[in-house]
């Protein structure tokens, strides 16, 4: 299907007013990450996957996603509301009591859309492998796609599921890593270097791909390359460089977004640089 | 006190790879994943019959846990395999929020588990591990007695619906549970009425349990004997009902006395029925290198502590 750029662009629009809507209305939460990835969730909703948003846990026959990097869960509970795995209305209960909508992911209390609960980093890489050999004994041919943070790249556990996939030829799955170069404490650079992440991801044996995450003509442009290149006996990955706050331009570029919400002025100064078609929750 | 005879000593680590076989020709979605110790995990016969459904994983326990929860997913009844110390304190996170957190149905299937795994020593000899599983929401926490309850607890815990916690471990004992036995998951199993004194034992130590009742019997003191295979959810009713009769109470326990069965059993009785209790358990400690019978006298956590833990706690009640 040929994906209609404007219609994308418009929604990944909306999802960065949910964003900054959500934080702002709890005062807490990760609006950062979550601009930067916006288009990439757009994308894969919107244009990648093949998913009903009449949830069913094991998805058979469906793509499957997993949110490594939990805490930018308000774009993934904007993508998911607005794709139909619940009412967008739902999104004013972020990060409060009572509230399926979590500050991190979770299948706890039931939310359409999660599979498995992140925030703890370093886990969604494994659990994804494990939901893709399911599949591979289910003969489902359908994919699986992760997204994990640079900063997330530090967890030890990450290295072992790289090591996992490629000797076990898990080929139905399209991992990718939101390369901001930035975390809570600064410039991952400064922080802990990740070095060469594309010659460590060829060197651990997978197939690396690397996009603009906030080109919605490239990032599409990418998803579709890496789909062509599934089952061909190695797991994908996209290395994908974003803003952080991008979309927004006093958060953009500045780890100091990571983990901090817009007071009212800084609200109305972000909505005011958001403009789209469709409504607000 | 009823007479246990045995004709035969094997590890409950055959047990459970007994049962994984059992399991896996049951249903097909029983899948087995291990972390490099294949041998040690007797999954060697699964493996054979099933090679489609086992994944090795190498000595990478994190992603062992992560892929178990994520082939649940699929439908997949996954069965984890390592030592308990990796099963459990080197996988803590990924087991909270992966698999307990997210409502996984993974058997974290842990062998080797305390003292007696003998000559390694105590990196490996885990001691916390029942307590670390047991905190967990949703957990359920099973360390059967032989050979036979393994592969009976094995066979269970497939068919039930939610994270398991399985513990076995490394040394030969007697067999002395019916081979054709039914495991239910939270039934304490009566292994001998008495009226004195109620010892309530889990894993290797009720073999142990059984041996000082015939001791105690020699000296006067009937000991009722009820083997906790399910340490979370605790049979309260069983336990409740034994120490109404008895008034005192001994647990026994391969562990650390700090949040192991006995400690399930005293939080029961604070908020129901308060009565002297007893711990045989290890006292706060690491373990040491040694052969597994050495050390279960050394750490006084064989029959003769269990009988000396029984005189203490009955002079306690007559006070």
């Amino acid at each position: 299907m040929k994906p209609d750029i404007e219609k994308l662009t418009n929604i990944a629009t909306q999802v960065r007013r949910d964003i900054v809507r959500m934080v702002h209305q709890c005062q807490s939460g990760h609006p950062g990450g979550s601009l930067g990835c916006a288009d990439y969730f757009t994308a894969l909703y919107f244009h990648v996957l093949k998913h009903d948003s009449n949830f069913n846990m094991d998805g058979t026959g469906e793509d499957l996603f997993f949110l490594s990097n939990g805490h930018i869960s308000a774009a993934w509970y904007s993508v998911l509301a607005r794709s139909g795995y619940f009412d967008i209305k739902e999104l004013s209960t972020f990060r409060k009591i009572n509230s399926r909508v979590q500050g991190h992911p979770a299948t706890h209390d039931h939310l359409p859309g999660i599979r498995v609960a992140s925030g703890s980093l370093g886990q969604g890489l494994s659990v994804a492998i494990g939901a893709a050999l399911a599949k591979k004994l289910n003969n489902d041919d359908r994919l699986v796609y992760t997204l994990h943070g640079d900063g997330e790249l530090q967890e030890g556990q990450i290295w072992e599921a790289a090591l996992f996939a490629p000797h076990n030829k898990v080929d139905n799955l399209i991992s990718a890593i939101d390369v901001n170069g930035q975390q809570i404490d600064g410039p991952t650079d400064k922080v802990l270097s990740l070095g060469n992440l594309r010659a460590k991801w060829e060197a651990f044996g997978w197939d690396v791909l690397e996009t603009n995450g906030n080109d919605m003509v490239e990032l599409v442009a990418t998803f579709d390359l890496a789909k062509s290149r599934a089952f061909k006996g190695k797991p994908i990955m996209i290395l994908m460089h974003t803003n952080m706050g991008h979309g927004v331009d006093f958060m953009m570029g500045s780890h100091k977004w990571h983990g901090v919400a817009p007071n009212d002025e800084q609200l109305a100064e972000a909505l005011a640089q958001l403009t789209c078609s469709t409504q607000d929750y | 006190m009823k007479k246990y005879t045995f004709t035969e000593k094997k590890d409950t680590r055959s047990g459970f790879g007994a049962g994984l076989l059992a399991a896996g020709k049951k249903n097909k979605n029983v899948v087995a994943l291990c972390a490099d110790l294949v041998g040690s995990l007797k999954m060697e016969a699964f493996i054979k019959e099933f090679p489609e459904r086992f994944i090795q994983v190498g000595i990478s326990e994190a992603n062992m846990m992560g892929m178990a929860a994520g082939l649940t997913i699929g439908g997949k009844i996954p069965f984890t395999g390592t030592f308990a110390n990796f099963s459990t304190g080197r996988v803590y996170d990924q087991i909270r929020q992966s698999i307990a957190y997210s409502e996984k149905n993974v058997k974290i299937c842990a062998s080797h588990a305390g003292l007696t795994l003998g000559e390694d020593g105590a990196t490996h000899q885990i001691l916390e591990d029942i307590g670390m599983m047991k905190m967990l929401p949703g957990m359920t926490v099973i360390n059967p007695c032989d050979y036979n309850q393994t592969k009976a607890a094995t066979e269970a815990i497939a068919e039930f619906e939610g994270p398991v916690y399985l513990r076995f471990g490394r040394p030969v004992i007697p067999i002395f549970t019916d081979p054709d036995q039914e495991f239910i998951i939270g039934k304490a199993w009566m292994v001998n009425e008495g009226k004195d004194v109620s010892i309530f034992a889990t894993g290797h130590l009720v073999w142990e349990a059984i041996l000082a009742g015939e001791k105690l019997a020699e000296l006067g003191i009937d000991a009722e004997i009820i083997n906790i295979h399910t340490i979370k959810p605790l049979d309260e009713e069983a336990v409740l009902k034994s120490v109404a009769k008895t008034g005192c109470v001994v647990s026994a326990e391969e562990h650390n006395r700090i949040g192991g069965l006995g400690d399930s059993i005293a939080q029961l009785l604070v908020r129901n029925n308060p009565t002297p209790q007893e711990y045989v358990a290890v006292d706060d400690s690491f373990g040491e290198s040694g052969k597994p019978a050495e050390l279960m006298a050394k750490y006084h956590l064989d029959c003769d502590a269990i009988v000396a833990a029984v005189q203490k706690v009955i002079a306690r009640k007559k006070k």
